[in-house]
């Protein structure tokens, strides 16, 4: 016989909370790279197969399977080769909107780093764009992304697209 | 049943806290190590699946993170099972009995280190009655084992001297990691962790990785020239609810065993997946095992138990003992879960 029906209204919070604490370590690769920025450098690794440059250094290249770690300094201006206007307010937004999001391919690279770009009109972005890093100063520079404020517009010609078309 | 032997096994030294390795440093060089052994290139790979589990690294996908070591581009064919590798090698078995490919390539890895491993590991109870109780990994093994030295079946020196036994082949293996000799009147006399387990009737918390090829038929005789055969796997669950389970034995252990045809028949070693001294005991209870068969001549889990890492282990330093001419025939066994609750056997033999 099956129990009878509960008028009663169904059990729909049960508190349970969960607290797990990490010490998370930034690994060999990733860690040559964060401490290339606290010098004011961008380091990326070499793929020995592909001679391919990955920023960061990367412990397998994902097309040949070896390190790709062969130190390499890049220039710290590129070319954008993607990007987008934020103009959506969130919390974590670094700035008010609009803002510019960008994917840059930078000179020495084979594969793009995202940045923002700052000082120019938002529709101003466009493929092609030269920029070049704007760094924090030297007091406040650190094993960290953020040693670069933003990027900013060389004012130089844009770049062909065929100098970015195999890397978009 | 098509034909399917282990011909590769790689690990990386177990140690208690990697601080250089992220997720694809862990995999690249096992997987590296693995397919150079099997004269494989990764492009001859037809079908390649990895276990590991998000929590024990803290974030999500993480094992997107390890692909890069297995050359994922141009395209491979993939899978990943959250669980330990052992069942990663148990899908790709089932994989290679499509018949379609004859190669598949398995790795774990697992950092253990990361946060608080028992801690991590309430995550996996029962979320409504028994995970609000905190009962952490090593107290429901000690609940466990208080249930099997109550039944009179092992003492408290027993588990130390079993101890004892490990840490002396664990000498022998350059990737456990504890490997210094202790008698068992030394660990002894240790403080309890949980009574009535002390630290050595406990596993080590360990980082590590390893890597495993699988190969079918005549491929395999090609590739190499002793393939570990795989002449039976299964494995079998046990209800989620501790109460519901008779925590002094393994009947899922058992009925693996069945279904995989090893019960009653001649082992020359056995690798057992048991991270608790006791739990080595219901182990080979379950399977019978006499005195005759070599038991963890690795060390085990005891001596090196990096999760999702150490029940594929097993799997691998079985397989390598009998391609190495150490023996003939060989039961390997996986397990996860607390208190033994899913469990993995699989048979390996060598050609005369």
């Amino acid at each position: 016989m099956s129990a009878p029906p509960d008028e009663r209204p169904p059990v729909t919070v049960l508190q349970a909370p969960v607290r797990l604490d990490y010490t998370v370590t930034a690994g060999h690769h990733l860690s040559t790279y964060l401490r290339a920025l606290a010098d004011r450098k961008i380091v990326g690794g070499r793929c020995p197969e592909c001679h391919k440059v990955y920023l960061p250094a990367r412990g397998a290249c994902p097309t040949c399977g070896v390190p790709a770690d062969a130190p390499v300094e890049v220039a710290d201006q590129g070319t954008v080769t993607t990007f987008c206007v934020i103009r959506i307010p969130f919390d974590a937004a670094p700035f008010p909107p609009p803002y510019v999001a960008v994917a840059i391919l930078l000179d020495g690279a084979d594969m793009p780093i995202f940045h923002l770009v700052r000082g120019i009109e938002p529709d101003a972005a466009r493929m092609g764009m030269r920029v070049r890093a704007v760094w924090v100063p030297d007091d406040q520079l650190g094993p960290t992304l953020a040693s670069i404020r933003w990027f900013e517009a060389t004012g130089e010609p844009d770049a062909p697209f065929e100098a970015i078309a195999s890397h978009l | 049943m098509r034909d399917v032997a282990i011909i590769a096994f790689a690990q990386l030294p177990s140690v208690r806290r990697d601080v250089t390795r992220e997720e694809v440093e862990l995999v690249q060089p096992v997987v590296a190590a693995a397919l150079a052994q099997a004269h494989l290139r990764r492009e001859d790979v037809g079908f390649t699946v990895s276990g590991s589990c998000d929590y024990l690294l803290g974030r999500p996908f993480s094992f997107v993170m390890a692909l890069d070591a297995v050359a994922p581009w141009p395209p491979i064919h993939e899978s990943h099972v959250e669980m330990d590798g052992a069942w990663a090698l148990w899908e790709a078995w089932v994989r290679l009995q499509a018949g379609d490919i004859d190669t598949a390539l398995i790795y774990a890895y697992g950092k253990s280190s990361l946060g608080d491993l028992p801690e991590v590991l309430v995550q996996q109870l029962d979320p409504y009655v028994v995970a609000p109780l905190g009962a952490d990994a090593v107290g429901l093994a000690a609940l466990q084992a208080r249930a099997l030295i109550d039944a009179g079946r092992v003492t408290e020196r027993g588990l130390a001297e079993l101890a004892a036994a490990r840490r002396r082949q664990a000498a022998d293996n350059p990737c456990a990691q504890r490997r210094a000799p202790r008698s068992a009147d030394e660990l002894l006399a240790e403080p309890y962790q949980v009574a009535p387990l002390r630290a050595h009737a406990c596993p080590p918390i360990s980082d590590g990785a390893c890597a495993v090829v699988l190969a079918a038929g005549d491929t395999a005789r090609r590739l190499v020239s002793s393939p570990a055969w795989i002449r039976g796997i299964d494995h079998r669950i046990e209800p989620h609810q501790l109460g519901m389970r008779d925590l002094t034995a393994s009947p899922s252990t058992r009925l693996a065993a069945e279904r995989a045809g090893a019960l009653g028949g001649r082992f020359d070693l056995a690798e057992l997946h048991a991270p608790f001294a006791h739990q080595e005991v219901i182990l080979r209870d379950a399977l019978g095992l006499d005195d005759g068969v070599a038991i963890n001549p690795s060390g085990g889990a005891l001596s090196a138990n990096p999760m999702m890492v150490a029940g594929l282990a097993r799997l691998g330093e079985a397989a390598t003992r009998l391609m190495t001419g150490q023996g003939r025939r060989a039961v390997a066994h996986a397990t996860s879960g607390p208190c033994l609750q899913h469990n993995l056997v699989c048979v390996l033999e060598r050609d005369v």
